[in-house]
């Protein structure tokens, strides 16, 4: 088991004047046990920052310590690491059984030990029956089991996992995540997942980084992330549909722009006088797209109450307590 | 294609039936030969039917010596075709693997143009080159030898290139999960890379082996000794000079089948890998 500490990292493609630099100093401290989640939109820098902590890519700048170590310069191997990657990676050519022996059958591990090791990992993810099987015999799903019985075998201080989820359909997705759930609580072994979808950031993460254009935009618990954005970047990403962003908002100072989250704000008798533009009717809820003087607004009813319609003019009122200021200029919350 | 009427159906079967019996023909015709006695042979017309003397002309190809224009027998010709035609297939294969390996998976000064140094050999044919071989292989000092025979045809920028566009079709998250399991590059070749390429390997034995069976022109350059003739030039030697009386056409016939009977073997034996790795490919 062990912590892992990102001390100012830097990723640049490249030399000289000409590099591209797609990270720009992170700091993170990763505590023994904990399951973080780095979620952000494509191209922000999140897989480079896990491929940096397996090994894959170099390090430009800073420090990446696991277990108070630095592994800047070790091989992957040795880090004492193991990945789950996006499209499993397994080896078409060898079974499953063999697949998950491989890295152990390198470092030289007896082969009882190994029988014994895949044997355990194969009943905890049920894979007891097919460990005979090629690859390419596999469904999605099992396939996703093997690559991380192939983690777990290594018995390493850290998972690292690269969007494993979204090659599954919707209904494996929701499993799989309870699933890796259940194993991180068995296994207690740290994590650092990356996705896309900030659902499975949410559910996963016990803390999560969020991230954007290759800066930490925030570094918290999924309630803080949730509750206290510290930036609109983060307020918008996080939250579906997203946090209204409104500049002119009743009561706004100039240069600060009201943030309030569609799920927060009340229709009734007083508030707010928006009209109404579209009506959205997801199952349990309702969502009512709005304008409030020119600038469009997104309340979440609940599907019992009355369904406006389009042209209506409805007054809304906003929590009090649910509010988020944010410096317009900055984009940073005040 | 899409129209089915029948007189094309029989068309095209007549055509191919045609185009079978142009190939086969010879076939049959030296087989036929090769179950007579010379004098059987030069008559005209000549026998369509087996003869009796199948064995002794068989005998006298594969063990007899003295009067077939060499002094060795054909076993010990085929021996030398075979071992030609192994050595510069395995040789071949080996070379172009680690060739492709290199060029794909590791980053080095140069890359590019080394592929493109071994890609335009690919424009020079054999002939072209023969005679500065030629003179290297005679420096060395390796005619009459194998090594001379097989050395100088070794070096292949087609299987190398067909191993190169292999390679660039392993996922880069395969090559990651081996350097994660702690597979050094050696290790992920023969565990990883080989396995999945046999099926092209496959391909390629069959190809090269012929190739290397077919060798005419090099062999007959480099080799003066007969004892190191392949029996592809064992055959011309029988049937050249002296008019048709002087060649005994069975034994040269007998040969000629023999000397089939390998590459026929290969292609047989390999035939399955064979279709599959010039069609799919295993990922």
């Amino acid at each position: 088991m062990a912590s892992i500490t990102l001390r100012d990292i830097v990723k640049r493609y490249g030399i000289g004047p000409k590099a591209n630099e797609v990270i720009h100093g992170v700091n993170a401290e990763i505590q023994d046990h904990e399951f973080v989640v780095i979620v952000g939109p494509s191209g922000c820098g999140k897989s480079t920052l896990l491929r940096m902590v397996a090994g894959l890519e170099e390090v430009t700048g800073g420090e990446i310590l696991i277990g108070n170590k630095v592994v800047n310069n070790l091989e992957p191997a040795k880090r004492d690491i193991a990945m789950v990657f996006q499209n499993y990676a397994l080896y078409p050519h060898m079974s499953v059984f063999d697949n998950m022996a491989y890295g152990l059958k390198i470092a030289k591990v007896p082969k009882d030990e190994i029988k014994t090791r895949v044997d355990k990992a194969a009943k905890i993810l049920e894979l007891g029956q097919l460990l005979e099987r090629k690859p390419r015999e596999l469904s999605g799903g099992q396939r996703q089991r093997v690559a991380m019985g192939r983690a777990i075998v290594r018995q390493p201080q850290v998972f690292l996992f690269d969007e494993p989820l979204s090659n599954l359909d919707a209904k494996l997705r929701a499993q799989t995540r309870l699933e890796i759930q259940k194993l991180h609580r068995e296994l207690g072994i740290t994590s650092l997942f990356v996705t896309h979808d900030q659902v499975e950031a949410m559910t996963l993460a016990q803390r999560m980084i969020v991230m954007n254009g290759g800066h930490m935009e925030q570094f918290g618990t999924p309630e803080e992330v949730y509750h206290q954005p510290s930036s609109v970047f983060v307020a918008s990403f996080i939250g579906s549909p997203p946090m209204n962003l409104l500049r002119h908002a009743p009561g706004a100072r100039p240069g600060t722009l009201l943030g309030v989250r569609p799920e927060h704000l009340d229709v009734g008798t007083d508030g707010w006088e928006v009209t109404v533009d579209t009506v959205e009717l997801l199952g349990a809820e309702r969502l009512i797209y709005a304008r409030l003087d020119g600038e469009p607004l997104i309340v979440r009813v609940e599907e019992g109450t009355l369904a406006p319609r389009p042209g209506d003019r409805l007054h809304v009122a906003p929590r009090e307590n649910r509010l988020h200021w944010f410096n317009a200029d900055t984009g940073k919350r005040i | 294609m899409i129209d089915r009427r029948p007189w094309l159906t029989v068309l095209s079967h007549a055509v191919m039936l045609i185009g079978v019996l142009i190939v086969a023909f010879p076939l049959y015709l030296a087989f036929i030969a090769s179950t007579h006695t010379t004098q059987e042979i030069v008559q005209a017309p000549m026998p369509l039917l087996p003869g009796n003397n199948m064995w002794e002309s068989y005998k006298a190809a594969l063990f007899g010596s003295g009067k077939l224009g060499s002094n060795t027998t054909v076993a010990h010709m085929m021996w030398v075709s075979f071992v030609t035609a192994m050595v510069i297939t395995v040789g071949k294969i080996a070379i172009s693997l680690l060739s492709a390996f290199a060029i794909v998976f590791f980053r080095f000064r140069f890359k590019m143009l080394c592929f493109w140094a071994i890609f335009v050999t690919l424009m020079l044919p054999v002939e072209v080159r023969i005679l500065p071989t030629y003179k290297v292989v005679a420096d060395l000092g390796m005619l009459n030898s194998y090594a001379g025979l097989t050395l100088p045809l070794i070096a292949s920028a087609t299987a190398t290139f067909l191993f190169r566009q292999f390679f660039l079709t392993v996922p880069d998250e395969l090559v990651e999960a081996a350097r994660m399991d702690g597979a050094g590059p050696m290790r992920f070749f023969w565990d990883v890379l080989v396995p999945l390429s046999k099926t092209s390997i496959a391909a390629l034995f069959v190809i090269q082996f012929i190739y290397g069976w077919n060798q005419y022109l090099w062999p007959l350059l480099m080799t003066t000794s007969e004892d190191m003739y392949p029996v592809v030039i064992g055959i011309k030697r029988m049937v050249a000079g002296g008019g048709d009386a002087a060649i005994d056409w069975n034994v040269a016939m007998a040969t000629a089948i023999l000397a089939m009977l390998p590459p026929t073997f290969v292609v047989v034996l390999m035939q399955k890998w064979f279709v599959k790795g010039l069609v799919d490919t295993e990922k």
